[in-house]
């Protein structure tokens, strides 16, 4: 207990005032800004939508916090970052921790990791965006997504192509020559509607080559110039397409596949004598990958989860770093001297001390996500807003910007109150046992 | 080498060998070079940020940030050049810088007072007291949005930096008084007895010995009020309309995000530039809060 009353000075009222005086400021502003307002705001829930009370409408608004779909999809998405995220961000906070035990630069490490801490969330959301656009040319994750992505499935030569002239028509994702060839034959595969910038630079003027005997010949080209030019026919200004497949079909079947040279002409050399066709296949006018739409609709909850992982892994790693450094060193050493592996003796003996660190982590971070708004408000576009949608972004919509009920937004305060008073009862017991 | 000379009949224990150190070390390479990648990814948002907000608009229009490492010479200033030509954005940081400072102020001086109080004088109902402001310490700030709309709207605090500085004011009270009755408590009584014995009154006792005395507490509850109210979006957008802070001021830039980039990118940066050099000098102080705060 604290200082015991001394026997000279003030009397026991002198004490009352000293101890009114010290207390005052803080007990003026919790009154009028915490206490008054939860009051009313409790109150305040059991009201009609308008003035200063509305009229008495009973528990019809918190009724509507589980009809009202822009709300229900609040408490489901809160729902999910409740299960998902402080579980994460305790089980990345505690390997980050055990690993930068093992290291000497352990501070650095530790910086950088926590530095998103002193960062608010808004411009997190601002930063996040950034990296989260979905062209890849422009997102930091799509564009590493679009390397992986064009090892496997690379993009074609022509992303964008038509034929030219009517001879040449659409086949299993690809263009054929309707024309049939028989050896010695030339093909003519003219195409439009290619940007410039897609000829691939290696282009040059595009040239019919000379039908040889036994060959079927033929040329890829861009059949287009400045002022049109006539379809169908090579001309001065028209470009070669080099580097794009033509296969050599029979019966349907592809027998026989070659590239274009740097004027578009291919070579079929020694075909046997029968009726062919030319194709150009699918894989040159493969798109490239557009990349995912990670603030769109679909991914924009998981995506707002892992800016938000970001944040706050570096607040469980100094919590739980703490807790590792208070450890008994001689259980860890004994555990490792019994013969316990690395493995076993995190297991057995480093989690289950931790255990207490963990929670509180676990705990915090429990809270924290039940009141997520900034991340959600700034990262996440007006136009899936609706989707990403969590309780505390649903109260301000409600009870402001242009929402203004605040009967329904009053109970969703409530509510969110209600979720966070067992932690405050866990609190108390927790700072009883310490006074 | 040197603990050699001084001992000269030493058994080198193996583990001091220079191959085993070798080998320790390349025993721990993964480890290291796991970290090193963890460590940059970590980096690699608030990097991209950075260079965001020195290119130019058309470069951002058809390139990724990355784009700075072939074409170095797309960098330039004058994203900030033009931001800080910007009245809006002027004010909104001369608002945000009012509000961090005189929340800061106003909890630390009400805290301390109410910490004292708690830990060193005695009056009935002293500690069911401290456990009601405790209690408060999860009330959700949504519980007072909109009374206290209604309130600043009659008393004339609506869209004024004190009235956004009040409200973070009394939402910070409960942790301060927590922390910092905390830190008082255990202060050597000694020193505070043999004041009093002198005759120095509660608050010259208050001001000459425990303000003094609980700088280290003072410190890390300073750090985060000026962190936590700088970066605040919630409040200020409630109570705010034309005086606001940074965050709500980029916040009305967002609808055009990709038209408006080069005004965004470096107002977010210098909106986090501020709280990132005060947590990088203060960041001791910042942890040994967190942990007063968390694991007590």
């Amino acid at each position: 207990m604290a200082a015991p009353p001394p026997d000279s000075g003030p009397g026991r009222f002198g004490k009352y005032a000293v101890g009114a005086l010290f207390l005052a400021p803080a007990i003026f502003m919790l009154s009028v800004w915490m206490v008054y307002p939860a009051v009313y705001t409790i109150i305040r829930s059991f009201f009609g939508p308008q003035g200063f009370m509305g009229t008495w409408v009973g528990i019809d608004n918190y009724k509507s916090l589980f009809t009202t779909s822009t709300l229900t999809t609040a408490i489901k998405n809160n729902a999910i970052w409740v299960a998902v995220v402080p579980a994460f961000v305790t089980a990345v906070g505690l390997i980050f921790a055990v690993l930068t035990e093992r290291v000497s630069w352990a501070v650095a490490f530790k910086t950088a990791v926590f530095l998103p801490m002193a960062i608010s969330a808004f411009a997190t959301g601002v930063t996040w965006r950034i990296m989260y656009q979905q062209d890849p040319n422009l997102g930091a994750i799509n564009a590493l997504g679009k390397t992986i992505h064009s090892v496997f499935s690379p993009a074609g030569v022509l992303a964008s192509a038509a034929p030219s002239t009517a001879n040449v028509v659409p086949n299993h994702g690809g263009l054929i020559l309707k024309t049939p060839l028989h050896p010695g034959g030339v093909a003519l595969l003219g195409l439009t509607a290619i940007p410039p910038d897609q000829v691939p630079s290696s282009a040059k003027q595009a040239v019919t080559p000379p039908a040889k005997a036994g060959d079927i010949v033929g040329t890829v080209w861009r059949d287009f110039k400045p002022g049109g030019g006539v379809p169908g026919k090579v001309e001065k200004g028209e470009l070669g397409i080099p580097g794009v497949t033509v296969e050599l079909d029979q019966n349907g079947k592809t027998v026989n596949r070659t590239k274009t040279n740097s004027d578009g002409s291919f070579d079929f050399s020694g075909v046997k004598a029968g009726t062919y066709q030319t194709a150009v296949g699918a894989s040159t006018f493969a798109k490239p990958w557009g990349g995912y739409s990670w603030l769109g609709p679909g991914l924009i909850t998981p995506a707002l989860m892992i800016a938000y992982i970001w944040i706050w892994a570096g607040f469980a790693m100094v919590v739980i770093a703490a807790g590792l450094s208070a450890m008994p060193r001689d259980v860890l050493e004994a555990a490792r001297t019994d013969g316990a592996s690395e493995w076993q003796t995190f297991r057995r003996v480093t989690v289950p001390l931790l255990a207490p660190v963990l929670s509180v982590v676990f705990v915090t971070m429990i809270i924290n996500v039940l009141k997520v708004f900034d991340i959600v408000y700034a990262l996440a576009p007006e136009s899936t807003q609706q989707n990403a949608n969590v309780i505390a972004l649903a109260m301000y919509y409600t009870a402001f910007q242009g929402g203004g009920n605040f009967g329904v937004g009053s109970a969703i305060a409530v509510f969110l109150f209600l979720l966070v008073i067992p932690v405050l009862l866990l609190n108390i017991r927790r700072f009883r046992r310490e006074i | 080498m040197d603990a050699a000379a001084d001992a000269p009949v030493v058994i080198r224990s193996p583990h001091d060998t220079t191959a085993a150190r070798v080998l320790r070390f390349v025993a721990k390479a993964p480890i290291h070079l796991l970290l090193v990648v963890i460590g940059s990814l970590w980096l690699v948002p608030t990097i991209g940020l950075f260079i965001t907000s020195i290119l130019p608009a058309s470069s951002l229009a058809s390139n990724g940030w990355w784009e700075i490492f072939s074409h170095p010479s797309l960098a330039t200033w004058s994203n900030y050049h033009d931001l800080f030509q910007n009245q809006g954005l002027v004010q909104a940081l001369k608002v945000t810088a009012y509000i961090a400072v005189g929340n800061t102020l106003l909890v630390v001086t009400i805290g301390a007072m109410a910490g004292y109080a708690f830990a060193w004088l005695d009056f009935p109902g002293r500690d069911w007291l401290f456990i009601g402001v405790i209690g408060l310490l999860v009330v959700p700030i949504q519980m007072a949005l909109i009374p206290m709309f209604r309130v600043y709207d009659k008393v004339g605090l609506f869209d004024t930096w004190y009235g956004i500085a009040l409200f973070h004011t009394a939402f910070g009270l409960p942790f301060a008084i927590f922390l910092l009755r905390n830190f008082f408590v255990g202060l050597p009584k000694d020193i505070l007895e043999s004041a009093r014995i002198d005759g120095a009154s509660e608050i010259r006792i208050f001001v000459r010995l425990i303000l003094p005395l609980g700088l280290p507490a003072i410190a890390s509850l300073s750090i985060f009020q000026f962190l936590w109210t700088w970066n605040d979006l919630l409040v200020a957008l409630t109570f705010g309309q034309n005086t606001t802070p940074i965050t709500v001021w980029i916040a009305g830039q967002l609808r055009e995000f990709g038209t408006s980039i080069d005004i965004i990118a470096p107002a977010s940066f210098l909106s986090l530039v501020i709280p990132l050099a005060v947590f990088l000098a203060f960041q001791r102080y910042f942890v040994q809060g967190l942990l007063a705060g968390s694991v007590k």
